[in-house]
């Protein structure tokens, strides 16, 4: 048993004496009878690290490590470099606070700034924050940049993922925001229904691309359907897809968020992962969080800083942009070291090889019996099929070969299967999975 | 220091993923990227190097003394990173079947029974990232709670004017009004101006115990009550909770909602500024209302993701929280034990009484009697005599290679300097402190005009904030 106290009960005999008191009691002499606890916590004892160990190992052994994974759904395994986790893994960056005293924190400061500049080029937007908790709260921070007084409605895409819909109703709930969901059709974002969901009260449209279903929107007719009602875009994005695939800027996004889980941030049973945001210039007050900006100091030399602070709670207190104070900052250092080493070619790379795999394994899929596509768009890296028998049967067979399938739907799509391959997915996983279905399902 | 984006030379890069095995394809021409995609091109020498750099710019908790008040800068214990970094914990997917990850649903469930019990809590959620989120949903809980009732009155939440600026900043979030209560000149709840704040439309009250100023309030159950019986609920910020492990209990003093911080309480690193984990626990007449999904142990003894809760606020994040950080904090739970935490809480206790009775001959210190585990000082008076200000000093200690105290907080205290000093010090630590803050107050006082020049030895001095939030420069953009 330890608590990290470095202090002999000698050491802290003199320390109580130097300042006038003769037992540990004495300090706690404020707290009233009536609130002490005066029991011992009904909590095991202390355990040598050892011990510790041991007992952890045991609890973490219990989970089952799948060798193969073939489901995304909003969490990815991708390639993650050596160097990702050596770099993230240093003591400094681990342990350090919240950069607020910048002369001895230009290192987390500058690794920030690179972060804030990687996504604003990935996602061709003006700027960034330095992170926020997640894919989903990114999502429900960037509608309540985009209400005002006489715009209280977000209509978002049925075609989002079904827990970042969740967040983002949890959110708007208390603040009278009203959220529309458009529907979908054809598993892409139903236009016509759209058009008529929009008005001068909508505040934005949120479209996921790729959408949940791994579908392509069609991001530039929605964006020329928000702004024609005065309404921002914003657009959640895979930051994978984007070394190949159209940016929201592109787009004409006015805010783009997403889950950067993707840029080389384990699976983790869910988290710790990364929410990004970045906008364009105009909304740049608006973003929630910390970012960091470039300066000098007195000497002329290039210096970072936290910035723009008058929008954060330590100083507006109720009426800051967010609440937010914590946020994923060595989650963000990870994906910026990720998206160092992979570069512009490596990115590219990746997404292309994720889009290459997915479609290999639609094509092996739609060879068997009872596996079709359910919708008919383009895709990413995922894909919804039908599955000829109870999918449960299915995902057992496979999880006996240690193969984690797709993910399944419920619903209007229960029965289905949401797919997903990255570049981790060799040729003959897939070979294999194919080889396992086919005498499961046939 | 050159940014990654000023190194390398087209063409370089890490040679990390192999050529396809499968036929290659494309995106539709709709669909492609156009814009280019200036991401850096360096080599894997240059990239470690690099962050080899940026790392030593970096204050770490072990480069130095770190006494963040409210923050809670305790030694991260390194057993906690190896169990965090196990593939059985790294390599679970979120969506994988129940029986499949049983292990971390007992991590969250072991966790949720020790938090529970160190708090005096019947239920809780981890969903929360972070402090802020944990007291955004607590007030959630609270909302939630009045309105079941038909009590759609209840808009105001008060809020000491000593708290920390994230408590009326998630109220706002949560969609209340904010009423700061004054607190007394001794900086703790003013008893009449809580009676006169409360009423039939407060929705709660948030406080933390010991507060922002380390004092414990003795009046917590007259506070407690005057809230409840006008029918609000307390709300229990965790910030401080080090100093009252297993010595006294939120839920004791009459608190219906805490969030933790398991990244100041329990040991688990702050990561340059995250990520944290803020867990929400509440007494049972809030249960129903918190996040989805929960863990339930079934009678066989496995563990069960429980959806659907009918009158559940839904969900404030995406999946189960910073599962992570909990493993870290289990960890440490499962380290100290039930000795030790209140080891701990009492060596934290004991650590700033110590500093504090040091320095008080020195420096002025508001409440100079006793305090929790932090305290404050105040410079107002070397600001007036001598023009130094708690910056000033803050930045005269960064020379002596120490982070400063949190300064200019809690706002009631002018020039304020708040120290925390944790358990993990050694006495021989706070020595050189204390003799270093002395030192500098001297200088303070015999050359006040070179205190205005410090830090000195650190890569850059003071950065210039105005002009950095004037014409903001938030990205690099590649010279054309």
């Amino acid at each position: 048993m330890g608590s990290y106290v470095p202090n002999t009960l000698q050491d802290q005999e003199e320390m109580l004496r130097s300042i006038g008191k003769s037992r540990m009691e004495e300090l706690f002499e404020t707290i009233p009878e009536k609130v002490r606890l005066n029991r011992e916590l009904r909590l095991p004892s202390g355990l040598s690290e050892m011990e510790v160990t041991n007992k952890v190992r045991k609890i973490a052994e219990k989970n089952y490590v799948f060798k193969t994974i073939f489901r995304g759904a909003g969490a990815y395994r991708h390639y993650i470099p050596s160097i990702v986790k050596q770099i993230t893994s240093k003591e400094e960056f681990v342990t350090a606070y919240t950069p607020y005293q910048a002369e001895i924190s230009q290192g987390v400061l500058q690794s920030i700034f690179e972060f804030q500049t990687m996504i604003c080029e990935l996602t061709g937007m003006d700027v960034a924050n330095a992170s926020v908790y997640d894919g989903a709260t990114a999502a429900a921070e960037a509608i309540l940049m985009c209400a005002e007084r006489k715009r209280r409605k977000a209509v978002v895409s049925e075609t989002v993922h079904p827990q970042v819909i969740k967040t983002i109703k949890t959110y708007c709930n208390s603040l009278d925001i009203e959220v529309v969901t458009a529907p979908g059709r054809n598993g892409k974002t139903d236009l016509p229904s759209l058009e008529n969901l929009v008005d001068d009260t909508t505040a934005c449209v949120l479209i996921q691309q790729p959408n949940y279903y791994g579908q392509l929107e069609d991001g530039e007719e929605i964006g020329a359907i928000t702004g024609g009602c005065g309404a921002k875009y914003i657009m959640s994005c895979n930051p994978i897809s984007l070394g190949i695939l159209k940016t929201p800027a592109e787009y004409g996004a006015d805010i783009a968020v997403g889950e950067g889980q993707p840029l080389g941030i384990p699976l983790s049973f869910g988290g710790p992962y990364l929410g990004f945001m970045a906008s364009k210039e105009k909304m740049m007050r608006k973003l929630p969080g910390r970012i960091v900006g470039e300066t000098k100091d007195g000497k002329g030399r290039r210096a970072f800083v936290l910035t723009l602070q008058a929008r954060e709670q330590h100083i507006r207190r109720e009426k800051a942009s967010s609440n937010i104070c914590s946020n994923q900052a060595l989650c963000a250092m990870t994906a910026a070291v990720y998206l160092d080493a992979m570069g512009r070619k490596g990115l590219t790379q990746a997404a292309t090889l994720s889009m290459s795999k997915a479609h290999y394994l639609a094509n092996r899929l739609c060879e068997l019996n009872g596996f079709k596509l359910v919708y008919p768009g383009e895709f990413f890296n995922e894909f919804v099929t039908t599955c000829p028998k109870d999918v449960d049967t299915i995902s057992e067979a496979l999880e006996q070969r240690g193969i984690l399938g797709g993910y399944p739907l419920s619903g209007e799509n229960q029965g289905h299967i949401l797919w997903c391959a990255t570049e981790v997915n060799t040729r003959e996983e897939i070979d294999t999975l194919i080889a396992i279905l086919k005498e499961v399902a046939e | 220091m050159k940014l990654i984006f000023e190194k390398g030379m087209e063409g370089r890069g890490c040679e990390l993923l192999p050529p396809s095995d499968v036929p290659v394809i494309e995106a539709g021409e709709k669909y492609r990227r156009k814009s280019d995609l200036n991401l850096p091109e360096v080599s894997e020498p240059e990239l470690s190097r690099h962050y080899t750099e940026l790392m030593k710019n970096t204050f770490g908790v072990n480069d130095g003394f770190y006494p963040l008040g409210s923050c809670t800068m305790k030694y991260n214990p390194k057993v906690n990173e190896d169990m965090a970094n196990m593939p059985e914990f790294l390599e679970i997917h979120p969506l994988q079947p129940e029986h499949t990850v049983q292990g971390c649903l007992e991590v969250m469930a072991l966790s949720e029974k020790y938090l529970c019990e160190i708090t005096g809590m019947d239920r809780m959620t981890f969903q929360p990232a972070a402090g802020a989120h944990g007291e955004y949903t607590g007030l959630q809980l609270i909302r939630a709670y009045h309105r079941s009732r038909g009590d759609r009155k209840r808009d105001k939440i008060l809020v000491p004017d000593s708290a920390h600026g994230t408590n009326p900043a998630s109220a706002a979030m949560a969609g209340f009004t904010v009423i700061n209560v004054p607190s007394t000149g001794e900086g703790y709840v003013d008893i009449g101006e809580l009676k006169k704040a409360a009423g039939e439309d407060t929705a709660g009250f948030m406080l933390t115990n010991p507060n922002t100023l380390g004092l414990f309030d003795e009046k917590i159950i007259e506070i407690t009550d005057i809230i409840h019986n006008a029918g609000g609920l307390n709300y229990y910020d965790g910030a401080n909770l080090n100093a009252i492990m297993g010595i006294a209990r939120p839920g004791d003093m009459g608190f219906d909602v805490v969030h933790l911080n398991l990244h100041k309480t329990f040991s688990t690193p702050h990561g340059g500024g995250g990520p944290g984990s803020g867990p929400v626990g509440c007494k049972a007449i809030l249960a129903d209302y918190l996040p989805s999904p929960l863990i339930r142990c079934k009678e066989d003894g496995t563990y069960q993701l429980e959806y659907g809760k009918e009158d559940s606020i839904g969900q404030v994040k995406a999946f189960y929280g910073n599962f992570l950080v909990i493993v870290r904090a289990l960890t440490y739970l499962l380290t100290l034990g039930k000795e030790g935490l209140k080891h701990a809480s009492e060596s934290a206790v004991l650590n700033a009484n110590y500093m504090m009775q040091h320095l008080k001959d020195t420096f002025s210190v508001p409440f100079p009697d006793h305090c929790m585990h932090e305290f404050v000082v105040s410079l107002e008076e070397l600001q007036k005599e001598k023009g130094v200000s708690a910056l000033d000093v803050a930045k005269a200690m960064l020379d002596h290679g120490i982070h400063p105290p949190t300064m200019y907080f809690p706002l009631i205290i002018p020039e304020a300097l708040m120290v925390e000093p944790t358990e993990t010090e050694t006495k021989e630590t706070l020595d050189e402190v204390i003799a270093i803050y002395k030192q500098i107050y001297k200088e303070a006082m015999s050359h006040p005009e070179t205190m205005h020049d410090y830090p000195q030895n650190t890569v850059v001095g003071r950065p210039d904030e105005v002009s950095a939030a004037r014409n903001p420069i938030l990205r690099y953009r590649r010279e054309s």
